[in-house]
């Protein structure tokens, strides 16, 4: 085909308009389909505060409830368990909570509102397995003589305390969740909801 | 003229069916000396239409609902009328699949397949790798049981781990939910049946239109188009078909009968293809005490698990993990050999991919075992090996004592 005659400026420029104005439409029509996959008005509206009552959960026990489908672990500890809470300290990759995994209002080893009862989300930080529960004291527990009780996340093998602090050196980076919560009475708390009056 | 060879002629005025007969099977010459490690290209062939077949007849009693699936598939294993062999055929047929690509590619490095002018058919394959790992963890989800859900959920934490706060929408975005739930067995459906299948049809045309292109290498890594006769066909060449396609069906039986063995006798074969634990219906507030992945992932679960986490985040592990299946990619540059087979190599490369193989054997073992201890050290051990032999291919392959390589192909 001859080329004389042509503007061969107009074609390119033509050309390039196109190819541009294609192109954002293309891009636009991907927008709709990209967001189709996020969580549906459905999913996002299932969050809604749970309430549990703990009257029967006995001391060195725990419970789980499930709150916007995640486990979340309610501990009874006893005055043995907040005395070792410390006494960890060193072996903690964070023992003071210092990283934002909490509510402002739960602070320091107990990381609770009220020290006997431990609220948490049952998830590793790491790659989200749900920890396993490890009361025992000690070899029994299989963790070496000096373990206080926590958890053991079968995944990856990272460790926790009863207040769902982290050990140093294991592949979870922190402590696990403390989702917000607050007590209606001595015995029931609504896991979901903030305590009133918080700093 | 016989009725069939008019029919033949009206056809291929209108569309290239003779033409393509004879391009990639009977005029297609390959190198003479094929050996044993030359089944497995035909053989994964076979398996992937076999998945198909078989995962188009699941679908028409699957539920991909949270509430169903489980039972659906034990209804397919129980009630419906030869259920359990066509879902056994699926299952066995991935972890097959895994096998036959795992040799398919071990002979790549072996003969150096990937090679000058061969590396769009590695990157090919490299690509169709990918998408089959992807094709095996979402249909893994489908049956959901726990280690359906527990693999999902922490696969899926992979990507919440990417850094800048990108990470957690990611995931969510991925899984449809703030957990792995319906909405993302839904979608793993929508994408193991439908999306992921074409990607690798189109994949395996690519690889193979390349491979057609350029000829295929042979265990001597000789090039056969330097040599050919007054017809321009190489003297070591013979058609495909029906040499190759003969041959390929003696694969095919041996292939079948410890497939069947498998199939019939141990469709689990031990919790190596079906895990125990996946007889237990998702339950997302409990998660088993002994988590793998299926054992065709488990040497890069091994890496992943091996890097400890850097500056409060698990990151780099998955990056260690990515990179593990990226290196691979690179193959065909990272080898500075002059010759393709390592028949014709020195004793540094023999060496350095039979610790390879090793490592990656180690890590897959590695990966099946719980995390901590002695085998955390020997996963970090093996990790390293198995980057080394990437990192270091340049240095070795290029200092590397090589022999002369044939004119013609060998006999042996």
């Amino acid at each position: 085909m001859s080329k004389e005659g042509v503007d061969l400026g107009k074609r390119r420029f033509l050309t390039a308009t196109t190819a541009v104005v294609g192109g954002a439409g293309v891009a636009a029509a991907i927008i709709p389909f990209v967001t189709y996959m996020t969580p549906s008005a459905k999913a996002r509206a299932a969050g809604a505060p749970v309430e549990v009552d703990i009257s029967k959960l006995e001391p060195g026990k725990k419970m789980t409830v499930e709150w916007r489908k995640k486990p979340v672990w309610i501990v009874r500890r006893t005055d043995q368990n907040m005395t070792d809470l410390v006494a960890l300290n060193d072996k903690m990759a964070d023992p003071q909570s210092t990283v934002p995994q909490q509510p402002a209002y739960v602070k320091g080893e107990a990381r609770s509102i009220k020290p006997e009862f431990m609220v948490m989300v049952g998830l590793c930080t790491h790659l989200g397995c749900s920890p396993t529960f490890k009361p025992e004291m000690g070899a029994a527990s299989g963790h070496g003589a000096d373990w206080k009780g926590g958890f053991y996340c079968p995944c990856h093998g990272s460790t926790f305390d009863l207040s769902g602090r982290v050990y140093a050196g294991v592949p979870a980076p922190t402590n696990l969740i403390v989702p917000p919560h607050k007590y209606l009475t001595d015995t029931t708390i609504l896991i979901g909801i903030d305590q009133e009056g918080a700093a | 003229m016989s009725k069939m060879q008019s029919l033949m002629g009206w056809v291929d005025a209108r569309f290239p069916a003779t033409k393509m007969w004879k391009e990639h099977l009977s005029e297609y010459y390959a190198p003479k000396n094929f050996n044993f490690w030359y089944f497995f290209g035909s053989l994964a062939l076979l398996v992937l239409v076999l998945q198909i077949v078989t995962g188009i007849f699941l679908t028409m009693n699957y539920k991909p609902d949270a509430e169903m699936a489980f039972a659906s598939v034990e209804y397919i294993m129980r009630d419906v009328e030869w259920g359990w062999l066509i879902r056994y055929l699926h299952s066995t047929g991935a972890s097959a699949f895994f096998i036959v690509v795992y040799l398919h590619m071990f002979r790549g490095l072996m003969y150096g397949s990937y090679k000058k002018p061969r590396e769009l058919i590695w990157i090919f394959g490299m690509l169709i790798y990918v998408a089959l790992m992807a094709e095996a963890f979402m249909g893994y989800l489908l049956p959901w049981g726990q280690m359906s859900y527990w693999g999902a959920q922490v696969i899926i934490s992979l990507f919440g781990t990417i850094p800048f706060g990108l990470g957690e929408p990611i995931s969510e975005w991925i899984r449809g939910d703030f957990v792995v739930a319906d909405a993302t067995l839904n979608r793993f459906f929508a994408f193991h049946v439908i999306a992921v299948p074409l990607i690798l049809l189109m994949l395996v045309v690519a690889h193979i239109i390349a491979l057609h292109e350029v000829g295929s290498n042979n265990p001597d890594g000789v090039d056969i188009k330097k040599n050919k006769d007054a017809n321009g066909i190489p003297k070591d060449g013979i058609p495909f078909h029906p040499y190759y396609t003969v041959k390929d069906i003696v694969g095919v039986i041996v292939f079948l009968i410890l497939f069947s063995m498998v199939l019939f006798f141990v469709p689990d074969l031990w919790g190596w293809f079906l895990e125990k634990d996946n007889f237990v219906p998702a339950d997302p507030l409990k998660t088993p005490e002994h988590i793998v992945p299926l054992w065709y992932f488990t040497p890069f679960y091994a890496i992943l698990r091996a890097v400890p986490p850097i500056l409060n985040s698990q990151f780099p592990g998955v990056a260690a993990m990515g990179l593990a299946i990226v290196v691979l990619f690179l193959v065909p540059w990272l080898d500075r050999s002059p010759v393709r087979s390592i028949r014709y190599r020195g004793g540094l490369y023999k060496i350095a991919l039979a610790v390879f193989v090793v490592s990656f054997l180690v890590l897959g073992w590695l990966g099946t075992q719980p995390a901590g201890g002695i085998y955390l050290t020997l996963s970090q051990i093996f990790s390293i090996v198995y980057f080394a032999f990437f990192i270091l291919m340049p240095w070795y392959t290029s200092i590397d004592k090589t022999k002369p390589v044939p004119e013609r192909v060998t006999d042996k």
